[in-house]
């Protein structure tokens, strides 16, 4: 398919590509089974400058934008997603800085962030406040020139890594959500620790992490925005990133398609490859349908974003409940077509079924995206009347 | 500190075909790509030009398609690069391309630090970085395994058959380097978006006011007189068993033949 992609914008796809086929592939196994952070690949994603793609010029970035990420986001999931997890959740935390930072905030962090030497992070979910993100219970209260946080984020990706977290915090409890706030926490500020590294189904190379505040004192320069942005900046900054996740699944997804494509054509039954098998053949057409037309939805909302345009929630959420489920169902389909095989560790293919199921779960589960598109879609029919 | 790095554009695969007529490489349908063992010394350079500052400058004597490896070079960390190229450079052996590099970078000015990989993919002798070394009048060092430390000289560590050896070096020098001592970077996209755009000039045999007598095949001391594949010679029995057993066996076997 004609992408119409920049010069700039294939040298971005095939750089990431040449990384993932000469320095995630032969690791990604032994990264899956050991669980284990992948620093010296994320040092060479930041030697090839794949951290400056989504950040501006003025703070060393290369001035990318959303499709970008997207197609450096796809390469490395095709090899492996918990690497391209790790890299995403970096942009992730750099966005909330990027769209809500002052001047000197972005002057402050961003050249960290674009040279790959710090690794950022966003922390919204706790115990209790999952899809009901409201419910946080994390505080913030005004301190002498500053904020002392307490609470417990859960499920933080880039936990324990990452130099500089996004974190929302309640400034003022009677108000709920309202009352929310973002602030920029650094790793090293006391009263400011991690949990133990969870251990994952899928994209085990990344680490998720509780972040736990017990009276962590933060300057008031460490405010993003005004006071009760927080949910505002929350809801935003996830906007953004969506297709960040859409362009995860769909790299997962094509790294099934062709590794199931490949088994089929050596894979001798009955005395013939079985993708001479028409109920085979059928399996990978759909397969071969659906990643495309995933692929081409998430670059049209990259796309839009790039744009400039303002509301792009509903889009936003359609790439990444469209592209997880398409993961979900070709790397389920994947496994089939390798038959018991696809079942055994020594072979890549279920690995990447136990790492598509998590895009349908972050940055919002498929079923809360729905209700956002639908809600989206009722507003705008009554509009119309 | 000013790093001169020596690379060779070779055929992409170790299985060349030679035309059976002309006795010379099949080259079509082959991919070129930049030295394998260039790749370390490149890294090297660039890795100490990070440490230390300075420049590091690419040089490389081929035809002018080695333009494209030279591009690879700065997408890799090198700050310039300069081609050898002209007809009277055709058919150079060790001895006169090592000539040809010794004039390049005396023309390049003050250089503290030579470096070459240990030998080419295809040629596989490994002389043209001793060679450079003497035709500069420079201290040499062969399979260089780590770079310790830098000050006015260098400490090195050697690859030897038992070990390593640690080597005192003064500056300027020429050292070669083995695979061990890094694992070369993948390009950048600053290094590529460069790599488009930056000038290679090309220097030919007037340009490095060059004895004629001493470039090309007319300079080389070797002649190839015939380039062909060996025969494939069926694969010798090996004996099995214990050594009596083994003697037994072969004067068996030797009786049956008719020798002894
Ligand atoms: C590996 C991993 C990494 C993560 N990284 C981060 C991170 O970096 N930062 C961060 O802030 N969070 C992160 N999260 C948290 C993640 O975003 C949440 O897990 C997710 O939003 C779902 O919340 P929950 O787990 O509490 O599920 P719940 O909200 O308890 O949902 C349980 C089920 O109920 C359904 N459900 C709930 N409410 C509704 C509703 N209103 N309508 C329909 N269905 C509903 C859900 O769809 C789901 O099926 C991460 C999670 C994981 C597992």
């Amino acid at each position: 398919m004609e992408y119409f992609l920049t010069e700039e914008q294939k040298t971005v796809r095939d750089l990431a590509r040449k990384i993932a086929e000469e320095r995630i592939l032969p690791l990604r196994a032994e990264l899956d089974e050991r669980e284990e952070f992948p620093w010296d690949i994320i040092r060479q994603l930041a030697s090839s400058d794949l951290f400056r793609i989504f950040i501006p010029e003025e703070y060393e970035g290369l001035g990318g934008g959303c499709l970008e990420l997207c197609l450096a986001v796809e390469e490395l999931s095709r090899a492996c997603s918990g690497v391209a997890i790790t890299y995403a959740a970096s942009a992730l935390g750099a966005l909330s800085i990027l769209e809500y930072g002052t001047e000197e905030q972005k002057r402050r962090r961003l050249p960290d962030i674009a040279s790959g030497k710090s690794l950022a992070a966003f922390a919204l979910t706790e115990a209790t406040a999952g899809s009901d993100a409201g419910a946080i219970k994390t505080t913030a209260t005004e301190k002498e020139g500053g904020y002392v946080l307490n609470g417990t984020k859960q499920f933080i990706t880039n936990g324990g890594e990452a130099e500089i977290y996004t974190v929302i915090a309640l400034t003022d409890k009677e108000r709920g959500a309202r009352g929310a706030s973002a602030f920029l926490v650094e790793k090293d500020t006391p009263g400011f620790s991690f949990g133990e590294k969870e251990k994952k189904m899928g994209i085990r190379a990344s680490s998720t992490r509780e972040l736990i505040f017990r009276n962590c004192f933060i300057l008031k320069e460490n405010l993003l925005g005004k006071e009760g942005m927080g949910f505002i900046i929350a809801l935003r900054v996830l906007d953004r990133s969506r297709p960040g996740v859409a362009a995860q699944a769909v790299g997962i997804a094509q790294g099934a398609l062709e590794a199931a494509t490949d088994y089929a054509r050596q894979r001798i039954q009955f005395e013939h490859p079985i993708i001479s098998i028409q109920a085979v053949q059928h399996m990978l057409a759909d397969m071969a349908i659906e990643v495309e037309a995933a692929r081409a939805l998430v670059y049209s909302v990259a796309r839009t974003i790039d744009s400039g345009a303002k509301s792009i929630t509903e889009e936003a959420a359609m790439a990444k409940v469209f592209a997880s489920d398409v993961a979900m169902r070709v790397t389920t389909n994947a496994v089939q077509v390798f038959g018991g095989a696809g079942y055994i560790r020594d072979y890549p293919i279920e690995k990447m079924m136990r790492d598509a199921k998590i895009t349908q779960i972050y940055e919002g589960t498929n079923q809360v995206l729905r209700n956002v598109i639908a809600s989206e879609l009722r507003k705008r029919r009554s509009r119309q009347e | 500190m000013n790093i001169v790095v020596c690379l060779k554009q070779v055929p992409g695969t170790t299985e060349v075909k030679i035309d059976p007529q002309t006795n010379t490489l099949i080259r079509e349908g082959i991919l070129n790509i930049l030295n394998p063992f260039d790749a370390y010394a490149l890294e090297e350079g660039v890795r100490l030009k990070e440490r230390c500052g300075g420049r590091v400058t690419a040089i490389s004597m081929g035809p002018p398609q080695a333009e494209e490896m030279l591009r690879e070079a700065i997408s890799l960390g090198a700050d310039e690069a300069v081609l050898l190229s002209d007809k009277a450079f055709a058919g150079a052996d060790t001895l006169a391309t090592s000539y040809t590099l010794a004039r390049a970078i005396e023309k390049l000015g003050q250089t503290d630090l030579i470096i070459c990989g240990r030998q080419t993919f295809d040629g596989d002798t490994g002389q043209v970085g001793p060679e450079l070394a003497e035709m500069l009048g420079l201290p040499f060092v062969a399979y260089v395994s780590k770079i310790e430390d830098i000050n006015k000289g260098m400490h090195l560590q050697r690859m030897v058959e038992e070990g390593h050896e640690i080597i005192e070096l003064p500056l300027p020098a020429v050292i070669t380097v083995v695979k061990e001592i890094n694992v070369p970077r993948l390009p950048s996209l600053r290094g590529l978006a460069k790599a488009k755009s930056a000038p290679i000039p090309v220097w030919t045999a007037e340009e490095l006011a060059i004895d004629m007598d001493k470039v090309g095949l007319k300079g080389s001391a070797t002649r190839v007189v015939k380039v062909f594949s060996p025969q494939r010679v069926n694969r010798g029995e090996i004996l099995q068993g214990e050594p009596e057993e083994q003697v037994k066996n072969l004067i068996s076997k030797l009786g049956d033949a008719g020798i002894v």
